[in-house]
């Protein structure tokens, strides 16, 4: 069991917890994650590590409710628990001193995005974050992104805040006006916006590495599920990655992958949404 | 006392079994039935009682085999349990995994002439009894008090050093990377051969002699092997991290949705209850499963295949002769309906525009000369592909040492993943051992527990020698 120190609602659907995990806050980088099961029984699910502080022995992520897990998640008390927390896993992300570097991050990605700005900026580089959300309201962590980045520019769906697109196209707009391309680029967001930002930074010629996220059990490359073809070959992300570099991955069988429980989740989750509905009256 | 009349020629007792269209129905119901105890006696009636019994040596633990069988002889199964528990505190995992075939039965004087006596039964009969009767089992010795021993992984080589040590008094912790412990014989056997209580009394059974277990940690990442040492003040490690990494079929398609590792298949069942309904883990299960292999995973992952609803077939490059599983898992799984085809091996994976698995290209072997495994090669017939329908593979075609540590500890010594050890089971580190999967790839309970038993009395040795050498010098000082 891991305890709770501190829970932050960032939006309705996104909660920030400081969690006890003690081994895992000494030995943590920037871009690795861990595996959290909230409660017994439940499915392990990897959870990117947004923070981790050694000396009150403590980690920080950030969750957002997608299914059913993450929805138990999400809703785990301030004075709750999860049952089990495991990690670092996963490889760091690829910190180089390069120049300027740009980090694009949609929906909990901009949480996940914080310590990787951070850093490319310890490491000598200037850093600009592109965050994305859906709507203003739904913007997450806006302090904490100014404190660790050179720049940070919004870019919300509905246009409520900042530049009106997502941030695939606000990169193109960047680049477009002021004529410049960054020496390095880092993706990390839902799959549709990473594999649009791989193709964008292509077609710019812009080194990019994402964050991938496929389907995952035990984390530690014992059942292969989270297999990704990156350049023609097979890969497990849990232990190779999770950071590959975005022109590599075969995102097309990615998508078609992570939908391969997409039936049992929508199922899952109905029935979670029930269960509660029901026991609110 | 009137004199005992043994009778080797009655025939080998056969323990009962659930019926075959019963336990596919049933998914987690064990399968095999304990012996009653009329049927413990005859067994054990049959045993010659051989002045050189052959089956103590052939035991990888060297249970003593004919006293415990004696003492159910004389109707005392308690005496006969105590008799293994002096060697192994796992009898009902062992009655139950063990390839007896391949050890102390086939050691088994009887069975030059006759059927060898059925010592894998009568060795669970004695745990069963013991649980039903005695339910708690002996406290070997409380509070250790000794030495810091650190097992990683929770696997039977671990658990058998973790006994050994504890037994002598050293205090023991066990590194465990999943949530629950037994290593492959949670995550990897099903429980329609080794019901979970099972595990988890003999498991417990360590805690009650002070052993301490903590899942969720994964040592080189959690934690890393110098800092047990260094900060953490353990005096000897052993390494049982297992071979959890799967080979894949290398073959095209193999990323569709439908296709399976044996361990992936496997964990959402055995550990995350897939089979259950309302479970949060799910399986993906279709019409037509092939299990590709013929190892103890595949016909586990063919078992639950079956139970799971799906027309069922093994697919196996070479004979029936050359499998490599438990004769009795085999047997179970042709009562089960599940069909076996020889002789043939995957050549290609389709699947629809969604990427979801519908068919597979195979092709006919046929056997050549003995390979390095000493089994007749695999030689594929040209030109004799086939395609069938299929909407779930499962690759069970082995697997490798887990790599996590060895990435994580680039001072270890390994051979193509192997933690290379000597014959005391030491690794070129120092007060580093290890045993089990981990150096021998995919190998055998028995043999991991052996190789447990082994590193414990090394690392005893090896600690003693270190006090006495403190001592010395301080007497110097």
């Amino acid at each position: 069991m891991n305890k709770i120190i501190r829970k932050q609602q960032l939006t309705p659907e996104t909660a920030l917890f400081e969690v006890e995990a003690p081994r895992i806050a000494k030995r943590w980088k920037p871009g690795q994650f861990i595996i959290v099961r909230p409660n017994a029984g439940s499915e392990r699910i990897p959870l990117t590590l947004v923070d981790g502080n050694k000396e009150r022995g403590t980690i920080t992520i950030v969750v957002q409710r997608i299914g059913k897990t993450s929805a138990v998640t999400v809703a785990t008390p301030a004075d709750g628990a999860f049952h089990d927390v495991v990690g670092p896993l996963g490889e760091p992300a690829h910190i180089t001193s390069v120049g300027k570097v740009t980090l694009l991050a949609g929906g909990v990605g901009v949480a996940e995005v914080l310590p990787v700005a951070k850093a490319f900026k310890e490491a000598g580089n200037y850093t600009v974050v592109l965050a994305g959300a859906r709507t203003d309201s739904l913007r997450i962590l806006r302090e904490e992104l100014l404190a660790v980045a050179d720049e940070v520019i919004w870019a919300t769906d509905d246009g409520s805040f900042g530049f009106a697109g997502n941030v695939v196209q606000l990169l193109q707009d960047v680049v477009k006006a002021s004529g410049e391309k960054p020496d390095l680029s880092h993706v990390i967001g839902p799959i549709p916006m990473m594999r649009a930002a791989a193709k964008a930074t292509k077609d710019l010629g812009i080194k990019t590495y994402a964050s991938v996220n496929p389907v995952m059990i035990d984390g530690t490359g014992m059942c292969g599920g989270c297999r990704v073809t990156v350049r023609g070959k097979v890969r497990f992300a849990c232990v190779e990655g999770p950071e590959f570099d975005a022109h590599e991955v075969d995102f097309e069988e990615l998508t078609r992958r992570t939908k391969a429980y997409k039936k049992q989740e929508v199922q899952a989750y109905e029935a979670h949404k029930c269960a509660l509905g029901l026991q609110a009256h | 006392m009137p004199p005992i009349k043994r009778n080797p020629k009655a025939p080998r007792q056969i323990p009962p079994e659930v019926a075959p269209n019963v336990r596919v129905q049933g998914g987690a119901v064990e399968v095999a039935g304990g012996f009653t105890t009329e049927q413990a006696q005859v067994e054990s009636l049959r045993c010659l009682n051989c002045k050189d019994a052959k089956c103590v040596e052939a035991c990888p633990l060297h249970i003593d085999i004919k006293s415990f069988i004696q003492h159910i002889v004389l109707g005392d199964v308690a005496s006969a349990f105590d008799k293994i528990s002096e060697r192994s505190p796992f009898p009902g995992i062992c009655g139950r995994v063990c390839q007896h075939e391949l050890f102390c039965e086939s050691a088994c004087l009887l069975g030059k002439k006759l059927d060898p006596v059925a010592i894998g039964s009568l060795e669970r009969f004695c745990s069963d009894h013991h649980r039903q009767f005695n339910g708690k089992a002996p406290v070997v010795k409380a509070n250790p008090t000794g030495p810091k021993i650190a097992m990683v992984g929770s696997g039977p080589a671990s658990l058998m050093a973790s006994f050994v040590l504890a037994q002598r008094g050293y205090r023991v912790t066990v590194f465990e990377a999943l949530h629950r412990l037994g290593g492959v014989l949670i995550y990897g056997v099903p429980p329609f051969r080794l019901p979970r209580e099972i595990l988890d009394s003999e498991i417990a059974r360590l805690e009650a002699m002070g052993v301490k277990f903590e899942t969720d940690v994964i040592v080189g990442n959690s934690v890393t092997l110098e800092e047990l040492f260094h900060e953490e003040g353990f005096e000897a490690v052993f390494l049982g991290t297992g071979a959890g990494l799967p080979f894949m079929l290398n073959i095209p398609g193999e990323n569709l949705i439908g296709v399976y590792t044996a361990n992936e298949f496997l964990t959402r069942i055995n550990l995350m209850n897939a089979n259950e309904t309302g479970a949060d883990t799910p399986v993906n299960i279709g019409k037509h499963t092939v299990v590709i292999g013929g190892g103890n995973s595949a016909m586990d992952a063919a078992r639950w295949s079956k139970r799971l609803g799906a027309d069922t077939t093994i697919l196996f490059r070479r004979g029936r002769a050359e499998l490599r599983a438990r004769a009795e898992e085999i047997e179970h799984a042709e009562q089960e309906g599940i069909k076996f085809e020889f002789l043939g091996a995957p050549v290609a994976l389709f699947g629809d525009e969604n990427g979801w698995l519908n068919e597979m290209e195979c092709i006919r072997m046929k056997l050549g000369e003995p390979d390095s495994s000493g089994r007749p090669s695999p030689v594929p017939i040209e030109g004799s592909n086939y395609r069938i329908p299929v909407d779930t593979v499962i690759a069970a075609v082995g697997q490798a040492p887990n790599p996590t540590l060895q990435r994580t500890t680039p001072q270890l010594i390994t051979n193509r993943g192997k933690i290379v050890v000597d014959v005391n089971r030491q690794t070129n580190m120092d007060k580093v051992f290890a045993g089990g999967d981990v150096v021998r790839g995919g190998s055998t309970v028995i043999l991991a527990m052996s190789d447990g038993l082994a590193a414990a009395d090394a690392i005893d040795k090896a600690l003693k020698l270190q006090q006495k050498e403190v001592e010395i010098v301080g007497a110097e000082a």
